[in-house]
């Protein structure tokens, strides 16, 4: 089965604070989108593998966040929790346009609720 | 050629046992393990823990399907061994597999008790035993309000506590009328109902269960004298049976579990037992300790390692209900022929018991406090003679310094367990700070699991390391701020300020942070000691603060939030109340609730929502979720109360429109009495004022949270100004001494009292301190006024886009 990507726009660089991140909601689907320091964007799922907790909220630190409910530390680049704590979360591909610093995710068709 | 040796029962007595033989004899043995549940080897006293949400069942797994890969030891799960043939040598599975052996150990455990009433087999009627058991009950809590726990012991208890977790409505039956009756005596036993009570479990006490009825699923148990008690769950724990089907069908003498000699060895050759399926000496243990030391005679002597064998054990058991420390040991009763030393605090909610025969205490019981555990469970194991110092076993003596826990570890021989959970002797802890270099409690935790699971024996494992790496200085393990530097508060504060220091990210390079960024515990930690240090010049990093302090408001569990506005004093108007009452309908707040700093919580409050509300109450930020002044609690004082002798509310509303906003190491909290009855409990804040005919005593240091702790008086004074000058160099001091989260309960024990009361003993050091703190409350801002008025600030509140499956489409 092949995986079509849906392309959105969901906003400009501009939106997000350095070290924070701004949720994407697309249907039941919550979507954190990190800046980290140097402007480098990630978007994960906004979920904790561990309590479910809201990502978004946590202290980013390098390419690392901090879960706000019991400190898990998820790495933004693959969404691995780290040692001693297992887990995954899951990233999507976002892109930046160079020029006008607009926002585009790509999600997988099937995610975005088909209608 | 290796020899065949087959482990049926994939628990943690037989597991353990084949870790034990693994490190005697690694390559001695083709393994084979045979276990009818789908799971690799779990804890199982742990059950409870999963099921009152402290832990996920990954975090139970004690060993993972990659050690038996690794160990070369061949795992068969799902499968029950259903015979065993001793001539051939051989065992078969329902599956249809059979397998040669030559030693064989059987540790198939034990089976819940099921109560063989009408009714037992219906849905919903089930036993706490496995994880299965387990996601049964996690699933009716989904559906289901009312459960009933047949079983007042230890596991009924658990799982009660686990269920009520779990949103049930809890009800325990007994049928004794007292709770562990087997492990407590009857005033531990009515302090632990008191106290189950309070948490909310309903108990039926001298209750016979004699018929389960409903129609598929149970509905009601009903009770030999004729009541009934409605149920949608019914667990039974009223105790374990050791399962022996297979034993008895092979031909091995059985009684109530297989009997086996000090070896553990069963009548046939080649066959051993271990765990709660064998009896030793007329006993089947069903607790973990005894079966570890079973599991090494076998490990030894399948290793030709030279053992003694086996003798019995004396158990001790704790009973794992947060909130409630219970401990019990050996002979816990009184009987004819013994004598007790006893100390009860109603106040302390504390009670002790040892129980002394021919001078050497042989049981003890402990509530409230069960520091003393582990020093009298090693008393009775080594039935040390305590003539004439019997008072001294709970009591220290006056002037004898008490034996200090690192002296107790030397006396502990090598082999003795420390961690009962996991096994851990006092040995491999000792091996693993000289060899592998362990020097913390963490270090030894991720190197021999020792505290990993129940974590009680910490304390014990501490002792270890004192012992080994010595108190005065031999090697003192250095805890830095956190694990990004080697250095402590005292030292980057320091720095802070000798090198005028003013973002986090200066302190970083300046001092060589490993992590470049830091991490959750320090980031929130430097931000706070910058503003402190340097309130004009540095700028609050938002992207440090505690999602709480970011989004000024407290994050719940499933993401949403709650809203409290300052009510000053805990004084309202009748028109603030409508006011907070026309929001919570305008935004269908779920919940709202009165706080315990008398004031009105609104829960269960969407992100989005909340500037929102905040600009429609207009009222300011209560600070309910931040490291800062909460609430000034107040009482009547002389406005209406005829014994009032000054006037507490406004002392406390001035007391809280002073201080509101201003940043401090922990949270702080007060509350002011109008007379010596101290009804706003203003003794265990961190900052208490008493009134007291023509003036005020101030309290300091107390907590009434997570340690309970009594102020300390600071001193008296007359006047209100004085009051407000007194608490605000108080204030001060700590916000300029104490560590990042160190309530003042913590910081005045590290501190000192003395300190304290010489640091402000002088009028003009006050003055300076209070200086210092205007200043710093000059500074401040209400928070959701902030937030509502600067658009980059609200925006962050909403989602970028979201996409409903409707526009989506």
């Amino acid at each position: 089965m092949t995986m079509t990507m849906k392309r959105i726009h969901i906003g400009n660089v501009g939106d997000i604070a350095e070290k924070r991140a701004r949720v994407v909601r697309i249907g039941e689907l919550e979507i954190a989108i990190f800046k980290m320091t140097g402007g480098e964007l990630k978007a994960i799922e906004n979920r904790c593998p561990h309590k479910g907790g809201k990502l978004s909220e946590g202290i980013v630190c390098d390419h690392h966040v901090f879960c706000p409910l019991h400190d898990w530390k998820i790495s933004l680049r693959d969404g691995l929790a780290q040692a001693p704590d297992e887990g995954c979360v899951t990233t999507f591909p976002i892109e930046i346009d160079a020029a006008s610093g607009e926002l585009w995710l790509s999600l997988p068709e099937e995610s975005t609720i088909a209608s | 050629m290796k020899k065949k040796l087959v482990l049926v029962g994939n628990g943690m007595a037989g597991v353990n046992c084949i870790e034990q033989l693994l490190k005697l004899a690694p390559n001695r043995y083709d393994i084979t393990i045979f276990g009818s549940e789908p799971h690799p080897n779990y804890n199982r006293i742990l059950l409870s823990s999963v099921l009152a949400g402290d832990a996920d069942m990954k975090d139970i797994v004690i060993n993972e399907r990659s050690w038996y890969a690794e160990n070369g030891i061949a795992l068969h799960t799902s499968h029950t061994v259903t015979g065993i043939d001793p001539v051939k040598k051989t065992v078969t599975t329902d599956k249809g597999l059979s397998t040669e052996y030559d030693e064989l150990i059987i540790a198939t455990g034990s089976n819940a008790f099921m109560l063989p009433v009408p009714g037992a087999d219906k849905e919903g009627v089930i036993a706490f035993r496995d994880i299965k058991d387990c996601e049964t009950m996690m699933d009716a809590a989904k559906q289901y309000k009312k459960a009933v726990v047949i079983g007042g012991g230890l596991l009924g208890l658990e799982a009660a506590r686990g269920l009520l977790n779990l949103n049930m409505d809890v009800t325990v039956v007994h049928k004794h009328p007292f709770l562990m009756e087997r492990q407590l005596d009857q005033t531990a036993s009515i302090l632990l109902r008191k106290e189950l009570e309070g948490q909310g479990m309903r108990f039926l006490m001298s209750k016979n269960t004699e018929q389960i009825l409903g129609k598929k699923r149970v509905g009601a148990i009903r009770f030999s004298d004729g009541t009934s008690e409605e149920a949608d769950l019914v667990v039974m724990a009223i105790g374990i049976r050791p399962n022996i089907a297979l034993a008895r069908s092979t031909g091995i003498t059985i009684n109530q579990g297989i009997v086996v000699n000090d070896f553990m060895e069963t009548n046939i050759p080649h066959i051993h037992a271990v765990g709660e399926c064998a009896e030793h000496n007329g006993v089947a243990y069903g607790l973990v300790a005894p079966l570890y030391e079973q599991g090494a005679v076998i490990a030894k002597r399948l290793s030709g390692v030279e053992t003694d064998g086996y003798h019995g054990s004396i158990v001790s058991t704790k009973l794992k209900v947060s909130g409630v420390d219970v401990f019990s040991a050996g002979v816990y009763a009184d009987r004819p022929d013994t004598r007790s030393v006893r100390v009860q605090d109603d106040f302390a909610g504390i009670y002790k018991k040892a129980v002394i025969q021919d001078g050497k205490v042989i049981g003890a019981v402990l509530f409230g406090d069960i520091g003393d555990g582990s020093r009298l469970f090693k008393m009775i194991r080594t039935g040390e003679d305590v003539t004439g110092r019997e008072r001294e076993v709970l009591l220290p003596a006056s002037g004898a310094p008490a034996k200090s826990g690192a002296d107790l570890v030397a006396e502990m021989p090598d082999d003795e367990v420390v961690c009962g959970c996991n096994g851990v002797t006092k040995g491999a802890i000792v091996s693993a700070i000289k060899e592998k270099g362990c020097s913390s409690i963490g270090e030894i935790k991720a190197c021999t699991k020792a505290s990993a699971s129940c974590g009680g024996c910490k304390p014990l494992v501490g002792d270890v390391l004192t012992y080994v790496l010595g108190a005065d200085g031999v090697k003192t393990v250095k805890e830095g701020m956190c694990g990004c530097t080697t250095l402590g508060r005292d030292e980057v504060v320091e720095a802070i300020r000798d090198m005028h220091l003013t973002t986090s990210k200066e302190v970083m390079n300046v001092l060589g942070w490993t992590n470049e960024e830091g991490c959750s515990k320090c980031r929130p930690a430097l931000n706070y000691y910058l503003g402190m240090a340097w309130p004009d010049e540095h700028e609050d990093e938002r992207e440090s603060r505690f999602v709480n302090e970011r989004n000024h408001a407290n994050i719940q569990k499933d993401g949403t939030y709650s809203v409290v506005p300052r009510m000053y004093g805990g004084v309202t108007t009748p028109e603030d109340l409508k006011k907070i009452a026309d929001i919570a309908l305008k935004y269908n707040v779920p919940l709202v609730k009165m706080t315990g700093g008398q004031r009105i919580d609104l829960l269960g409050v969407k992100k989005e929502d909340l500037p929102g509300m905040w600009a429609d109450l207009d009222m300011p930020s209560g600070y309910a979720y931040g490291k800062t002044l909460r609430t000034v609690k107040t009482c009547v004082g002389e406005t209406f109360c005829r014994f009032g002798t000054q006037d507490a509310m406004g002392m406390g509303i001035k007391l809280e429109k002073k201080f509101e906003r201003l940043s401090a190491p922990a949270k702080v909290k007060m509350a002011v009495s109008g007379c010596p009855r101290n009804c706003a409990e203003a003794t265990i804040k961190d900052f208490g004022v008493v009134a007291i005919d023509g003036g005020w005593e101030l309290y300091v240091g107390g907590n009434g949270g997570t340690k309970l702790r009594g102020c300390d008086l600071l001193t008296k004074v007359k006047t209100e100004d004085e009051v407000i000058e007194w608490s605000g160099a108080y204030v001060q001091y700590y916000r300029e001494t104490g560590k990042y989260n160190e309530r003042t309960s913590e910081w005045v024990e590290r501190v000192g009292l003395d300190t304290i009361k010489a640091a402000l003993e002088k009028k003009e050091d006050r003055l300076a301190l209070m200086e210092r703190i205007e200043h710093a409350l000059s500074l401040t801002k209400d928070p959701w006024k902030e937030i509502i008025e600067k658009r980059e600030l609200n925006e962050t509140f909403v989602p970028m886009i979201e996409e409903t499956p409707a526009s989506a489409g």
